[in-house]
C-alpha cells in the first residue's frame, strides 16, 4: 500500500478542509483499504471521519427513518427501532458482507462509493431517501449518477440519509457466489404514492425500474411480475451472470421481494 | 496396554496451532534480512525486448535488482519436469526450458521476469514499479482444446504437443466395439481449478557466508526433493551446502510440491548479496503463479451389451500443461490419469489416449487426486449415463461390472490388491436411504424443484510410491521412503519422518504407530520432519502416500529397535533372543517373570561399560552401542483405496441454484490409525471435490489475463455451501503393507465430482452441463427442459 | 570528488524532504516518507498497552505481525475474504488487515495468542482441539476469534447459523464440519 497521511477529524468542517484533490474520506474502509492495497487507488491523505461524533447514530419517527453517515451495518442490522419500523432496511444490512466486514463497514461510505453491486444504493432509490451532506441534501434519485459515481463534490461530506417509511417492503438478492456482492438486489417499497422497484447489481447503476413498478403499482402482487420479460440489453454481462440471466433474476426477485412483503 | 492404532486421539499439534503458536514461512524473520518483490509479466505471450532496470536500481532501499541475464551468467538451471513420457510412436515428450527469471520470451502472465530486493517491502514494490519492460506482445494460445491449432509457444515444439500417449490397445478395443449393442459416448471438460491452500507460498533465503551454506525456509511439502532439484538441475548450491526447512505449511493439495521460481531465485540472490531475502506472495501472485489443477477436454467412449455389460472402453483427452512442464506436470495426465480411467470395473478392452500440450497459462500439475478425479469423472459420467440410456438402475449396473474377486487384474496398469466393492456400494445405499429417493423427489416436485440423485463407485491408486514400478514408467526418482527412529538414553524416542506434514496430523498419527510398536506412551515421542538437517532423506507427501509409505518406514525402522532391543535384554536377562517376547514396551523371557522394559534396555545400550570389574557389558558381543534405526521403505504396489458415494441436490428452475441436499461417502482406505483425523480428511476432499463441481473455476480469457485472480471472482466454498456430510467406511485391508492401510487424503476430491454432477444432471433429466454447475447454466438448461417437456406434451 | 549539498524542505502537510546536489544537478532526491517520520501508536494488545512508531499506512495486521511479533494472526489474501486476519477490537471481531493500526489507536485488540488463560485454553480453543476443527491451522486463529464473536451475540447458535456467520472464514482443509461441530461443542461449555 502506497503511503499516505492519516488525519482523524473532529468535525465535518475540519474533515472538509482537510480534503483535496488527493484524499480521501475514511469510514469503514472496507473498500477504500483493500482499493488502496491493491494499487487501485491511492491518496496523499485519509481522512477518517469516525470520531465525528455527529454522523453516527439512528433516529426514528413515524414517517422517517435517519441514520448517520458512519453508523456501521451491524448497527442498522440490529436496531430494534429499524426493525420495527422498516423491517426490510435491517434485513438489508444483515445481508451485508460477512460480520467482520458488517462491523466496520458504514452506510455513508456504502453509499458515497456507489458501487454497482452494493446493496445499500437500491434502499436509498426505494425508501426515496433524502441524502443528507454537510452542504445539501440531496433525493436519492439525483444522487446516484453511474459506476462509482455520485453527485457528491470534491470534499462533500455525508453527513446522513433520511429513509421514508414505506407501507410494506422487502429487499431480496442473488449473492455472486465468490465475492457474495449482489449480482442482482431488488428492493421493491409501496409507498402511499407508489410502487419503487430499486434494482442493484443489474445495470452500471442502481436504477428504478419503471416497468416492474407500473406492473405492482396497478396490482401488487407476485402474479403481476411473475413472467415479465425485461429487456436485458443495458445490463452488465460478466463471467458470473450474463445480461440475459440478470434480466430473469430481476424478475425473479422483484416476485420474492413482493412475497416477503 | 491397548493399541493407539485405530482410536480417536486428538491432536498433538493443535495446542501450537490454536495458540498462535504455528511457527509458518511469514513468520520467520531473520536479521537485517531483505525484502523482495517479483516483476512479472502482464501479458501471456511476449518477447522482452528491453528491460531497463536503471531507475529502479537508484530507488530509494534498493540493495539489487537481478534478472534472466544473471540467471543464466550464473548458469542456474531452470525448473523440471520430473517424470519423463513417450509418445505412442516412442519419442520422447518435448519440454521447453523454464528458467527461474525469463529472459526473452515470457509466457503466463505473472511470469517472472526480475527480482527487486530492497531494505523494507514497501520500497521493493515502489522500485519494481520503476523497472521498464518493452515486450513485443504476441497472440496468446490460451484454449485447450484448440491448443493444436494455435501458433507455436515454445520453438521446436510443434503444434504446442509436449507427446502423445497411449496406454492400451486400439486394435483390442477396435474389437470390443465391433461387438457391442451400443456405444455410450460422451464430451467432458475437466475444468480448471486453483488449489489456494489458505497459507500463500513464501520463502525466506539466508545464507552464511562463514560455512558458505544457504538455508532456505520454504512453503513445501518436500524439502529434501526441493534441495535435491535446486541442486541436482537448479545448480544453485551442493546438496550438503544448501539446508531446505519446511516449517509449519498452511495447506499444500499439490501446489507446494514444486520448487517455484521464487526458491531458486532467492537462495541464489542471498548468496548474491550476503544478506537474507524474504519473499511472501500476495494471494493475487499465488493465483497467477501457483500450479492449477485438472484442465482436461475428453472424449470417451464405452461400448456396452444392451443387458449392461461393459466390453471396451476409450479416452481421448487433450490435457493442458500450461506454459511449462513442472515436476508432476506430465505425469498427472498419463499414468495417474490414464489406468484409473476404466475405474472399478472389469472392462476388457480398453485405451487411454492423451496430447498434452502446452498454452500460455499458469503450469498445471498436481492438485489433490492428481489424475484420478479427472479419471473418476470420465468413467462414472459415462457409466450413469449408459444406466440411463439402456434403462438400468445406476447401481445395478455398477455391480453388473465390478471385478468378481481380489486381487483384481485392471485393465489398463494395476493389479488391485483388495476391496469389495459391492459392500461399499450396498453400505452406501443403505446410508443414503437410495430407496427413499423417489419420495423426496416428489415433495421437491410438489414445491416446484427439480431433485436429482447421482451415485459415484471410484478407486485410486495412490501411495504413490513403487520406485521399481514408478521409475518403469519414466519417474526421474525412487519414490521410496525414509524413517529413522531414535530412542534417546532416558526413554523417550524422536522419530524423522521423509513426509511432510501440511495439515495431515503426522505429529499425531505417526505418534500412534511408534506408540505401538515401541510400548512408549505417545507423549514421549517426537516426530520430526521438514528440515533437511533432520533426518536423512525423505520424498514428501502427497499422492495420500504419508501413512502408505511414510508410515510403514517408521513401522519397519520401530521393528528394527525392537529386535536389537531383544538381543541386549536376551543377554540382560541371561536368556536366548528366541526365548525373549516383546509386548507392551517391556521384553519378556517365555515362561519367566524375567523381564526389562524397552527404556531399561535403550539406557543400556548407551551405557556399555562399568567401573565394576564383575559387571559385564549388556552388549551381545560385537553389538554396537546406542539405539537408533533407519529404514527406507519400498512397497511392493501402490494402495488402492475404492468406495460408492450418493449425492442428492435440488434445483430451483427459477434461478438455476443448485442445493446440495444430501452427500453420503463409504469409502474402504484399509485399516484406519485415527478415524478423527481420516474424517477430517474426507470432508476436506469432498468440500474439493464439491467446489469443483459446483462453483470453483479458473478462467482465462483469449489474451491469457486470468479473469478469476482473486476470492471476488474465484468461488471459494465457504461454510454455508455444503450440508453435513454422511461419513461410513467399509474395511478391506491392504496386503502390501504390515499395518493394512491404503491412505485416504484424496478420495473425496476424486468422488466428489462424478457423484454431484450426476446428481445434477439426473435432476436435469439427463441434459450435460459442464463444471462447474453454475446457477446461470443450469437455469439455462432448466428453461430448455422446460420447452422440451412442452414440445413433447 | 562530490560535493552534496543538501536542502532541507518542508513539505505541505509538515513532512519534509532534502533533495541531494551534486554542484548544480540533482543526483537524488530523498523523500522522508512516513516510514520515516512514525506516528505513535498507542493499543492495549492482550492485556498489555503497547506503543509503537509506525507509518500512518501501517495495517494492525502488519502492526500486529511485523511491530508486535505476534505472527498468530495470519493473512491469507488480499481482498479481505478469507478471515484468517480476525482478531477482536473492542471486543468485536474485525478483519485486521482491512484496518489501519491508527484508525483504532487506544483500543483495546485481543489476538490468538491473548485467549488462553494462564495456560489454560479458552474453550473455543479446547473445542477446536476435541472435534478436529482444524489441520493446516492457518485459518484458525481468525476462525477462532470469529467463532468466539458469534457466541457472544449468539449462545445457542443452529448449524445454520454457524454457517452463515462463518461466510467471512475460508477454510480449505476441513471442509467445514468439524469446525461448525466445535463451535456447537464450545457453546455447550462457555
Amino acid at each position: 500500500m502506497k503511503t499516505f497521511n492519516y488525519h482523524s477529524a473532529k468535525d465535518s468542517k475540519e474533515a472538509s478542509k482537510l480534503s483535496s484533490s488527493n484524499s480521501a474520506f475514511l469510514a469503514g474502509g472496507m473498500t477504500t483499504i483493500p482499493s488502496m492495497k491493491l494499487g487501485l487507488a491511492s491518496y496523499k491523505d485519509i481522512i477518517d471521519i469516525k470520531s465525528i461524533k455527529k454522523l453516527s447514530g439512528i433516529k426514528v419517527s413515524s414517517k422517517s427513518v435517519v441514520i448517520g453517515a458512519t453508523t456501521k451495518h451491524v448497527e442498522v442490522a440490529n436496531s430494534k427501532e429499524i426493525k420495527k419500523t422498516i423491517p426490510s432496511l435491517a434485513s438489508l444490512a444483515e445481508g451485508i458482507g460477512d460480520p467482520q466486514v458488517r462491523n466496520r463497514g458504514t452506510i455513508g461510505g456504502s453509499i458515497a462509493n456507489n458501487d454497482p453491486s452494493a446493496d445499500y444504493p437500491s434502499a436509498c432509490i426505494a425508501l426515496e431517501a433524502t441524502i443528507h451532506t454537510n452542504e445539501r441534501k440531496i433525493e436519492a434519485s439525483k444522487f446516484f449518477k453511474g459506476m462509482f459515481e455520485t453527485a457528491l463534490k470534491k470534499g462533500e461530506l455525508i453527513e446522513a440519509i433520511e429513509f421514508k417509511v414505506p407501507e410494506k417492503s422487502s429487499y431480496q438478492k442473488h449473492p455472486n457466489p465468490a465475492s457474495r456482492y449482489a449480482v442482482v438486489g431488488v428492493y421493491i417499497a409501496k409507498h402511499k404514492s407508489g410502487v419503487k422497484v430499486a434494482v442493484t447489481g443489474a445495470k452500471p447503476c442502481v436504477y428504478n425500474d419503471d416497468d416492474l413498478s407500473k406492473a405492482l403499482e396497478s396490482d401488487f402482487s407476485a402474479s403481476s411480475v411473475a413472467g415479465m420479460k425485461l429487456k436485458s440489453s443495458d445490463m452488465n454481462s460478466d463471467i458470473h451472470a450474463s445480461a440475459e440471466y440478470r434480466a430473469n433474476l430481476v424478475v425473479i426477485q422483484a416476485k420474492k421481494a413482493v412475497e416477503a412483503c | 496396554m491397548a493399541s493407539l492404532v485405530g482410536s480417536r486421539v486428538e491432536r498433538k499439534e493443535d495446542k501450537r496451532f490454536l495458540t498462535g503458536k504455528g511457527r509458518y514461512t511469514s513468520d520467520i524473520n531473520l536479521v537485517n534480512q531483505t525484502y523482495a518483490i517479483f516483476v512479472r509479466s502482464p501479458h501471456a505471450r511476449a518477447q522482452i525486448k528491453k528491460l531497463d532496470i536503471s531507475k529502479a536500481s537508484k530507488a530509494s532501499g534498493v540493495v539489487s535488482i537481478l534478472t534472466g541475464n544473471e540467471i543464466a551468467e550464473d548458469k542456474i538451471g531452470g525448473l523440471i519436469a520430473g517424470w519423463a513420457i513417450r509418445s505412442e510412436d516412442g519419442t520422447e515428450m518435448k519440454c521447453p526450458a523454464n528458467p527461474p527469471l525469463a529472459k526473452d520470451n515470457v509466457n503466463f502472465v505473472g511470469d517472472p521476469i526480475a527480482i527487486v530486493i530492497a531494505d523494507s517491502l514497501d520500497e521493493a514494490k515502489a522500485a519494481a514499479e520503476m523497472v521498464k519492460v518493452d515486450y513485443k506482445v504476441l497472440k496468446a494460445v490460451t484454449s485447450t482444446g484448440d491448443a493444436m491449432k494455435g501458433d507455436t509457444i515454445h520453438d521446436g515444439i510443434e503444434k504446442n504437443l509436449c507427446f502423445d500417449w497411449l496406454l492400451g490397445d486400439r486394435q483390442k478395443v477396435k474389437e470390443a466395439f465391433d461387438k457391442a449393442d451400443k456405444v455410450i459416448s460422451i464430451d467432458i471438460i475437466n475444468n480448471r481449478l486453483v488449489p489456494n491452500a489458505m497459507e500463500p507460498r513464501a520463502c525466506l533465503a539466508d545464507y552464511n557466508s562463514g560455512s558458505d551454506e544457504i538455508t532456505l525456509y520454504t512453503t513445501s511439502q518436500n524439502p529434501h526433493l526441493s534441495r535435491l532439484i535446486m541442486s541436482a538441475f537448479g545448480n544453485v548450491a551442493p546438496e550438503h551446502k544448501l539446508r531446505v526447512v519446511a516449517p509449519d505449511v498452511g495447506g499444500g493439495f499439490g501446489s507446494k510440491i514444486n520448487v517455484y521460481n521464487e526458491d531458486i531465485v532467492c537462495s541464489w540472490a542471498a548468496k548474491k548479496i550476503n544478506r537474507a531475502i524474504k519473499w511472501v506472495a500476495e494471494r493475487s501472485e499465488s493465483f497467477l503463479t501457483d500450479i492449477h489443477g485438472r484442465d482436461h477436454v475428453t472424449h470417451a467412449e464405452l461400448a456396452v451389451t444392451k443387458d449392461g455389460k461393459f466390453l471396451g472402453f476409450k479416452n481421448e483427452t487433450i490435457a493442458n500443461l500450461g506454459a511449462y512442464a513442472r515436476v508432476f506436470g506430465t505425469v498427472t495426465p498419463t499414468y495417474l490419469f490414464g489406468p484409473c480411467a476404466t475405474g472399478v470395473y472389469d472392462i476388457p478392452a480398453a485405451y487411454s489416449n492423451v496430447k498434452a500440450v502446452f498454452t500460455n497459462t499458469a503450469p498445471v500439475d498436481a492438485y489433490r487426486g492428481a489424475g484420478r478425479p479427472e479419471a473418476t469423472y470420465t468413467i462414472e459420467r459415462l457409466v450413469e449415463k449408459a444406466a440411463m440410456e439402456l434403462g438400468i438402475d445406476r447401481t445395478e449396473i455398477r455391480k453388473i461390472n465390478f471385478p468378481k474377486s481380489f486381487p483384481f487384474k485392471q485393465t489398463l496398469v494395476h493389479t488391485v490388491d483388495s476391496g469389495d466393492y459391492v459392500a461399499g456400494l450396498d453400505k452406501a445405499k443403505q446410508m443414503a436411504d437410495y430407496d427413499g429417493f423417489d419420495a423426496r423427489r416428489k415433495e421437491s416436485e410438489s414445491r416446484g424443484k427439480l431433485r436429482g440423485i447421482g451415485v459415484t463407485s471410484y478407486f485410486e491408486a495412490c501411495g504413490i510410491a513403487p520406485s521399481a514400478a514408478v521409475m518403469s514408467l519414466g519417474c526421474g526418482v525412487g519414490l521410496w521412503e525414509s524413517a529413522e527412529v531414535r530412542f534417546n538414553p532416558t526413554g523417550q524416542v524422536t522419530v524423522y519422518t521423509g513426509s511432510h506434514s501440511h495439515g495431515q496430523s503426522h505429529q499425531t498419527t505417526f505418534a500412534q504407530i511408534a506408540a505401538d510398536e515401541l510400548g512408549v506412551p505417545m507423549e514421549n515421542i517426537d516426530i520430526v520432519h521438514g528440515d533437511t538437517d533432520k533426518g536423512t532423506f525423505g520424498m514428501g507427501t502427497y499422492g495420500s502416500r504419508s501413512l502408505t509409505v511414510g508410515g510403514i518406514a517408521i513401522v519397519n525402522a520401530c521393528k528394527k529397535i525392537v529386535e536389537k532391543g531383544k538381543r541386549v535384554a536376551a543377554k540382560m536377562l541371561e536368556a536366548s533372543p528366541d526365548e525373549v517376547d516383546f509386548k507392551d514396551g517391556e521384553f519378556v523371557v517365555a515362561k519367566s517373570n524375567k523381564k526389562k522394559t524397552i527404556g531399561e534396555v535403550a539406557f543400556a545400550l548407551y551405557l556399555p561399560g562399568s567401573r565394576d570389574s564383575d559387571f559385564k557389558s549388556p552388549l551381545p558381543e560385537g553389538e554396537e552401542p546406542g539405539l537408533k534405526e533407519t529404514s527406507f521403505f519400498d512397497p511392493a504396489n501402490f494402495s488402492f483405496p475404492a468406495g460408492s458415494h450418493i449425492a442428492e441436490v435440488e434445483i430451483d428452475p427459477d434461478t438455476g441454484e443448485v442445493k446440495l441436499e444430501k452427500y453420503t461417502a463409504c469409502d474402504d482406505f484399509g485399516r484406519i490409525v485415527n478415524p478423527m483425523i481420516v474424517e477430517g480428511q474426507v470432508h476436506g476432499g469432498l468440500a474439493q471435490g464439491i467446489g469443483q463441481a459446483l462453483h470453483e473455476n479458473a478462467e482465462y480469457d483469449e489474451t491469457g489475463q486470468l479473469m478469476t485472480g482473486s476470492y471476488m471472482d474465484y468461488t471459494m466454498p465457504r461454510a454455508d455451501n455444503f450440508p453435513e456430510f454422511n461419513i461410513g467406511y467399509t474395511c478391506t485391508h491392504a496386503t502390501t503393507n504390515p499395518l493394512g492401510v491404503k491412505g485416504c487424503g484424496e478420495a473425496g476430491a476424486i468422488a466428489a465430482p462424478p457423484t454431484v454432477m450426476n446428481a445434477v444432471i439426473d435432476a436435469l433429466g439427463g441434459q450435460e452441463i459442464t463444471m462447474p454447475a453454475t446457477a446461470e447454466k443450469v437455469w439455462k438448461a432448466c428453461k430448455s427442459m422446460k420447452k422440451s417437456n412442452a414440445k413433447a406434451a | 570528488m562530490l560535493f552534496y549539498i543538501i536542502i532541507f524542505k518542508s513539505s505541505s502537510v509538515g513532512r519534509i524532504i532534502f533533495t541531494c546536489y551534486n554542484f548544480n544537478k540533482i543526483i537524488r532526491y530523498y523523500y522522508i516518507k512516513e516510514a520515516d517520520l512514525m506516528t505513535k501508536i498507542t493499543l492495549e494488545v492482550n492485556g498489555k498497552k503497547v506503543a509503537r512508531d509506525v507509518p500512518d499506512n501501517t495495517l494492525l495486521s502488519t502492526f500486529l505481525r511485523e511491530h508486535l511479533n505476534l505472527t498468530g494472526t495470519h493473512v491469507g489474501c488480499d481482498t479481505s475474504q478469507c478471515g484468517a486476519c480476525v482478531v477482536h477490537v473492542d471486543g468485536q471481531s474485525l478483519k485486521s488487515c482491512t484496518t489501519l493500526a491508527a484508525d483504532i489507536a487506544d483500543s483495546k485488540v485481543t489476538t490468538i495468542e491473548g485467549l488462553a488463560n494462564n495456560g489454560k485454553m479458552h474453550p473455543m480453543q479446547e473445542a477446536f482441539k476435541k472435534m478436529h476443527g482444524l489441520q493446516c491451522g492457518f485459518c484458525t486463529p481468525g476462525m477462532v476469534m470469529s467463532a468466539i464473536d458469534l457466541l457472544k451475540k449468539n449462545k445457542d447458535p443452529s448449524d445454520k447459523e454457524i454457517r452463515d456467520w462463518l461466510e467471512g472464514n475460508i477454510c480449505r482443509c476441513t471442509g467445514y464440519q468439524n469446525i461448525v461441530a466445535a463451535v456447537k461443542e464450545a457453546s455447550s461449555k462457555m
